[in-house]
C-alpha cells in the first residue's frame, strides 16, 4: 500500500482546456489523472445527442485525448478517472479501444443512468418530488429527457480493483473522481467518515480545474503566467492529510486565498455538504500556506451520509433565443432602449407575446443591475434580447426580427455577423432524491 | 474610514440552482470578526439592488475567516431556464467587492494595496 498518492485534475467541465490533460499526462509523479466533463445540463445535452444517434452521448474530447496519449498513459502508469462517459460510456469505451489498438483496459462504471427506468419507478409509486419546490414529478413526467443518479465513490474503488488504465463513468460525483482512488489505495472503511470527508474536500478543491490555482482569483494581478496556468495536484496520505500544489514549472498561484475561494465555490450550508459517501463539515477544515504555491489541508470532519442519492432529472420546458445588436454614441443608451422596445412591439403587433423576455444592456448594466453607478454616456452598448416560450414557432419568429433593425431602426447599429439567433430548447433542472437501496451499480470491463 | 470591501477581502460566486452563492474570505481574525458584525445579509441586499430581490442567508466559517451568502432567487430560474446575461451568478462576487464599507481607522494596517494595473 502506498503512503502518499498524487492525483491531478485536468478538466473542470466539458469545454475546459484541451492542453491541461496533455501536460499532466507527462507528469511522471502522478498516480491518477481525473477529468470532469459533466455539469447539470451536460447530461441532458448528451442524452439528446444519444437520442439522435446511438453512437453518441459522451465527451468526444476525451476519446481524442486518450487516442493521442496512449504511450504516456502506459509509460507513466497514470490511471485516468473520468465521467466522460456521459450517458453512453459503452460506446465511449469501444471507441477508445478501436482507436488505440486495444492497448488500454477500461473499467466502465454503470448504474447512474436511470432514464430507461424512471417511468417504471414512478409507476411503482416512488416519489421524485422536486427538492427545491416540493412539486410532484407527474407535472413534468412526459417531458423528461435525462435522469442520472449521483452514484457513490465506492464503485469507482471497486472498478480500480480490476487494475484498469481508465475508469470511465457517467454521473460519478465530481469529488468522487478523487475519493474513488483514495478508497482503493488506502482501503478505508465506509465508516472512516473523517478520512472520506478529507478526500471529498480534496476533490471539491480540484473539481473546477484551475479555479484553485489562480483561475477566477480576486487578485488576478498576482497570478503569474496565465498563459501556462498549472492545473491542480493533490498529494494525499493514508492519514487523510493532503497538500494542494501544481507543477513547479507551470504558471498560476496557489495560496490560502485561492484555495479558500474554491472551497466556498457553489457552497450551500457549509456544515452539511452532502455527498453520496459522507456528509462534510466545511467549518472544520484547517488550511496552512507554505508560501511556495502549496497549501496543506488538515482536520476535516465528516459524518454519516444520508440514506438517499441525489438524482439530476432534466426536462424540456420550452424554447428560447437570444439576439444581440451593438449601438454606438451619440445616445447609445437611448438608442439601445428604443431598439429593444421596437423589436418587442413589432412582434406584439403580429400577435406574438412571450411567456418571458428580457432586454439587457451589455456594457451598461447587464450584470450589475442597479448595484453600481452607470455611465449614461457610454461610447457603445450591446443590446441583448432574450425570449422564452413554450411555443417554438414564436421563438423562430423572434429570430427573424433582429436584423431588420440595422436598416429600419435608429442609426449606428452593427454586430450582426453571426446571423439569425438560434432557437434553443430550454432544459430545466429537477433535482430529486432516490433511496440508496433501490440503486444497483456495476463495473463492466472493456 | 470609508473603503470598498475589495480592499480587505477576496470573493467568489457561483450558482446553486435558482440562487447564487457568494463566498467572501478575509485575511485576519480581527477583520473577520468585524465582518461578522457588519457585513450582514441586509447590507449585502442593499448593495445588490436588482439582483438580491428576496431572502439572503448567511453562513459563518470562522476556520476559513469566511462568510458564505446565498442570494435566493437571484438567478431568475437558474441554469438553462434563466434569461439573465449572467445566469450562473459568476460576476456577483466582483459586484459585492465594490460595496462601500465604513471601517475603523486602525484597519489601515489590513488594507491590501492594489498595484497600478495600467502599467
Amino acid at each position: 500500500m502506498k503512503k502518499t498518492i498524487n492525483i491531478a485534475n485536468g478538466q473542470g467541465f466539458w469545454g475546459d482546456s484541451i492542453d491541461a490533460p496533455k501536460k499532466l499526462i507527462n507528469n511522471k509523479i502522478l498516480d491518477y489523472l481525473t477529468l470532469d466533463y459533466l455539469a447539470e445540463v451536460t447530461m441532458a445535452i448528451m442524452q439528446k445527442q444519444y437520442h439522435k444517434s446511438a453512437d453518441r452521448g459522451y465527451a468526444h474530447d476525451f476519446v481524442e485525448f486518450v487516442s493521442n496519449s496512449v504511450d504516456q498513459i502506459l509509460e507513466n502508469n497514470i490511471k485516468i478517472i473520468t465521467n466522460a462517459g456521459g450517458v453512453n460510456p459503452y460506446t465511449c469505451a469501444e471507441e477508445i479501444k478501436s482507436k488505440t489498438n486495444d492497448e488500454l483496459k477500461i473499467a466502465v462504471v454503470e448504474g447512474d443512468n436511470i432514464i430507461d427506468k424512471i417511468d417504471e419507478y414512478i409507476d411503482s409509486g416512488i416519489k421524485f418530488d422536486n427538492l427545491d419546490n416540493g412539486k410532484d414529478i407527474l407535472e413534468i413526467r412526459d417531458k423528461i429527457c435525462s435522469a442520472n443518479i449521483y452514484i457513490d465513490s465506492f464503485v469507482v474503488a471497486e472498478a480500480l480493483k480490476y487494475n484498469p488504465n481508465i475508469v470511465l463513468g457517467g454521473r460519478i460525483t465530481d469529488p468522487g473522481l478523487v475519493v474513488g482512488p483514495c478508497l482503493h489505495e488506502f482501503g478505508w472503511d465506509k465508516k472512516d467518515y473523517n478520512k472520506i470527508a478529507a478526500a471529498t474536500v480534496a476533490g471539491h478543491i480540484l473539481e473546477c480545474g484551475a479555479q484553485c490555482t489562480g483561475g477566477n482569483h480576486t487578485r488576478w494581478w498576482e497570478v503569474e503566467n496565465f498563459v501556462d496556468i498549472g492545473y491542480p495536484i493533490v498529494s494525499i496520505s493514508d492519514n487523510a492529510l493532503f497538500d494542494i500544489h501544481k507543477d513547479s514549472k507551470s504558471g498560476g498561484l496557489i495560496n490560502k486565498l485561492t484555495v479558500t475561494e474554491q472551497l466556498l465555490y457553489e457552497m450551500g450550508d457549509p456544515r452539511r455538504y452532502l455527498s453520496p459517501d459522507v456528509t462534510v463539515d466545511f467549518t472544520s477544515i484547517n488550511l496552512e500556506d507554505t508560501n511556495n504555491n502549496k497549501v496543506s489541508v488538515s482536520n476535516v470532519k465528516g459524518m454519516a451520509p444520508t440514506d438517499t442519492y441525489k438524482v439530476a432529472v432534466n426536462y424540456i420546458s420550452g424554447y428560447k433565443a437570444n439576439g444581440k445588436l451593438t449601438v454606438t454614441a451619440p445616445y447609445a443608451k437611448e438608442k439601445a432602449t428604443k431598439i429593444g422596445q421596437v423589436i418587442i412591439d413589432r412582434l406584439k403587433n403580429n400577435g406574438i407575446i412571450f411567456d418571458d423576455y428580457k432586454i439587457d444592456y451589455i456594457g451598461y448594466n447587464s450584470c450589475s443591475a442597479q448595484s453600481l453607478p452607470v455611465n449614461d454616456n457610454s461610447n457603445e452598448i450591446t443590446v441583448s434580447i432574450s425570449v422564452k416560450d413554450k411555443v417554438r414557432s414564436k421563438i423562430e419568429r423572434f429570430s427573424k426580427e433582429i436584423a431588420p433593425l440595422i436598416t429600419n431602426g435608429p442609426p449606428g447599429i452593427t454586430g450582426f455577423a453571426g446571423g439569425r439567433p438560434k432557437v434553443q430548447e430550454v432544459i430545466s433542472y429537477w433535482p430529486t432524491l432516490i433511496s440508496k437501496d433501490i440503486v444497483k451499480t456495476n463495473v463492466r470491463i472493456y | 474610514m470609508k473603503i470598498k470591501l475589495l480592499d480587505i477581502a477576496c470573493a467568489r460566486s457561483g450558482d446553486k440552482g435558482d440562487s447564487s452563492n457568494i463566498g467572501i474570505a478575509f485575511e485576519s481574525e480581527e477583520v473577520y470578526h468585524w465582518a461578522v458584525e457588519k457585513v450582514t445579509p441586509n447590507k449585502v441586499k442593499d448593495h445588490l439592488k436588482g439582483i438580491a430581490k428576496s431572502e439572503i442567508v448567511r453562513y459563518e466559517l470562522p476556520n476559513l475567516l469566511s462568510l458564505n451568502f446565498i442570494i435566493k432567487g437571484s438567478l431568475e430560474g437558474g441554469g438553462s431556464d434563466s434569461l439573465l446575461h449572467d445566469a450562473q451568478g459568476k460576476t456577483h462576487a466582483q459586484l459585492v467587492l465594490l460595496m462601500d464599507i465604513e471601517v475603523p481607522d486602525f484597519f489601515s494596517k489590513y488594507i491590501y494595496t492594489i498595484p497600478d494595473l495600467e502599467k
